[in-house]
């Protein structure tokens, strides 16, 4: 077992060395010159040249790049022109925000998609399987900006069940003290109830709308791979053997037919990251996506840098979590590994 | 003489095609249903700015925020402007720039990944590294990287959207050019003395083409989608230009007030060009390659 995350841990290396060398390269093809960039612009002439040696741009391209690796390394990330403040920071205190969003948003979709795969596999061609296909082809059709508007106007608008989307906490509520920076977890260790409901109201249709756009992967892959497993032999043993139709679908079939699933996983979250963003705008989240947003319109590079390089240090992350979990859960891959 | 044998030829393959689309299309009427959507985009985005009732850029503030009527198919948004012929109009600018991108990423990627297929060694590990080091991000926050970086500009959002779709074309042309890198007929060209470049453009790429399409047209979707979130977020495309995403991004602000008609049409029009793509391109992929159909 321990091999196998230690070389699915080397696999890792040559994607984030990807990584730090596209997101160095991102910044050295802004248009112009970089340091009256990120001088600003009401820089002088002068303001510009003390940039440029501050930020090393008169060495040649591989010393800058070394040390753009050396400050990564001592976690520096740069400093945001709009706020003044170093974006690993910024970036730290926004993060759990937009993790807690999306770990509720993967939530709601495995939910959903997970037990309708089952039902469409298990009845072929009736109606739950037509039902399946729709929603599925309609969910990744859907802008996921439009859903989340669509679920406010209905949702807040017109039935008044939601709260106002303008971020995690109605503003008669005060945060709970910060342990985890889940305010669902935080406020539940500090034993406010009233907080939780409030931060669940404000979680609801965010979390809904990453849900129903990243549904479709995992409903149409249940499915699939569900129906290749219960036209297997072992199952056909089993139900030969006069085991319950649950025993054999939950206890034999699903457990086989959840591998490609974790899989698939993996492509999920690059959907939901990205989705993440434009749902963090819609619903004024205080996320690192609404962040990077707005350093983006104001032409503040160094955030949006810094966001790039954090989104897809985590997704790499993510990968190599999805690969040791399915190394865990399938003996075989531990046996070639 | 052979002219005419020619003619015939191609008269036959091409009404043979026909009859199998529509073999297709009586098969699955969902297929033709998407083709109708589509001529149905591809009229609006050609002839839509000459047909529609108003100038989709005048604004009349007397006629601020009106629901849909009669006058106003789509209702007006909050400069009084007709949203029926704004979305109509934007038509246009999201087929191209989704056309584009995807033409573009079409040459790259699928350039690429036939070389890589059929040379092997190094162009393929060069290629493969690139690919995938641009799948080691979030696609949509790599699109937004590359735009900041480039500049914010429509070009941009093309060339953007055709990045992130890159691994994808390049892995499935590689695939199929390395499997036919030692059929018969490259080895037959191989020995009638044609040299690797000859054959990877005359016998190679016609192969690898159908696939592409195939590829493309279930692509066109992603790409319309993502670059509609772009400009959602307010990059590239500029206010007053008509365009779905920042004709969202215009009206998000007034569904909280009710005025419901000034995001969901644009919303609705982007959804229904997006869901057209991918039933067409499921149609066409079963058209092309039966076996993959799910």
């Amino acid at each position: 077992m321990l091999t196998l995350i230690l070389k699915r841990m080397a696999m890792a290396i040559p994607s984030l060395i990807g990584v730090v060398i596209v997101t160095f390269l991102l910044t050295r093809a802004l248009p112009g010159d970089p340091a009256a960039y990120f001088a600003g612009p009401a820089a002088t002439q002068k303001a510009i040249e003390e940039v440029r040696v501050k930020l090393g741009l008169d060495r040649p391209l591989l010393a800058q790049f070394g040390r753009y690796v050396s400050d990564l390394a001592h976690g520096d990330l740069g400093t945001s022109l709009t706020t003044g403040q170093p974006v690993a920071s910024e970036l730290r205190t926004r993060l759990p925000a937009s993790a807690e969003l999306t770990l509720l948003g993967l939530f709601v979709s495995i939910v959903i998609a997970v037990p309708l795969g089952i039902l469409a596999a298990t009845r072929p061609n009736s109606l739950i399987d037509h039902a399946c296909r729709v929603i599925s082809t309609a969910g990744v059709s859907l802008p996921v900006f439009f859903t989340g508007l669509i679920l406010v106007y209905v949702f807040y608008y017109r039935l008044g069940w939601a709260p106002a989307p303008l971020g995690r906490l109605d503003v008669f509520f005060s945060a709970p003290p910060q342990v985890t920076g889940f305010y669902l977890i935080d406020s539940l260790i500090a034993g406010q109830g009233d907080v939780f409901v409030a931060a669940l109201k404000q979680l609801v249709l965010p979390a809904l709308t990453l849900g129903i756009f990243s549904l479709a992967p995992i409903a149409r892959m249940t499915r699939a791979s569900m129906l290749a497993v219960l036209s297997s032999d072992f199952v056909r043993t089993a139900r030969a053997s006069g085991l319950s139709s649950y025993t054999v679908v939950i206890t034999y079939a699903f457990r086989n037919a959840m591998l490609p699933v974790i899989t698939t996983l993996g492509m999920v979250f690059s959907f939901l990251l990205g989705a993440n963003v434009l749902v963090e705008k819609v619903f004024a989240w205080p996320g690192i996506g609404s962040y990077a947003v707005e350093a983006l319109l104001a032409s503040d590079f160094a955030p949006v840098q810094g966001f790039v390089l954090t989104m897809a240090v985590m997704y790499v992350a993510i990968n190599l979590l999805i690969d040791v979990l399915y190394g865990v859960i399938d003996p075989r891959v531990r046996l070639e590994a | 003489m052979t002219d005419i044998a020619v003619a015939q030829r191609h008269d036959g393959g091409l009404s043979a095609l026909l009859r199998h689309a529509r073999y297709v299309v009586a098969e699955n009427p969902v297929t033709g249903f998407a083709f109708a959507l589509f001529v149905l985009i591809v009229l609006a985005a050609v002839i839509g700015p000459e047909i529609v009732p108003y100038n989709p850029l005048s604004s009349d503030t007397s006629q601020a925020l009106q629901p849909p009527s009669a006058h106003h198919w789509f209702g007006t948004d909050q400069l009084g402007r007709d949203v029926f012929s704004r979305v109509v109009v934007a038509t246009r600018l999201d087929f191209v720039i989704a056309v584009a991108s995807v033409a573009l990423v079409f040459l790259m990627g699928g350039l690429a990944g036939v070389a890589a297929g059929f040379f092997g060694g190094w162009t393929d590990r060069i290629v493969g590294r690139i690919a995938d080091t641009i799948m080691a991000f979030p696609l949509f926050v790599l699109a937004m990287g590359i735009v900041a970086a480039l500049g914010n500009t429509v070009q941009n959002i093309v060339l953007a959207t055709a990045i992130v779709n890159f691994p994808l074309y390049a892995r499935i042309a590689r695939a199929e050019a390395n499997i036919r890198r030692d059929a018969g007929f490259v080895e037959a060209a191989r020995l009638s003395g044609n040299s690797d470049w000859r054959i990877l453009t005359f016998q190679i790429l016609p192969n690898v083409f159908p696939i592409l399409v195939v590829q493309m047209s279930l692509t066109m979707g992603y790409a319309i989608l993502n670059a509609a979130g772009l400009s959602f977020i307010g990059l590239g495309v500029r206010p007053p230009t008509p365009e779905w995403g920042i004709m969202v991004a215009e009206g998000a602000a007034f569904m909280v007030s009710g005025e419901w008609w000034n995001a969901t049409f644009p919303g609705a029009a982007l959804m229904v060009a997006v869901f057209c793509f991918n039933l067409l391109g499921d149609g066409l992929r079963d058209m092309v390659d039966p076996r993959r159909r799910t």
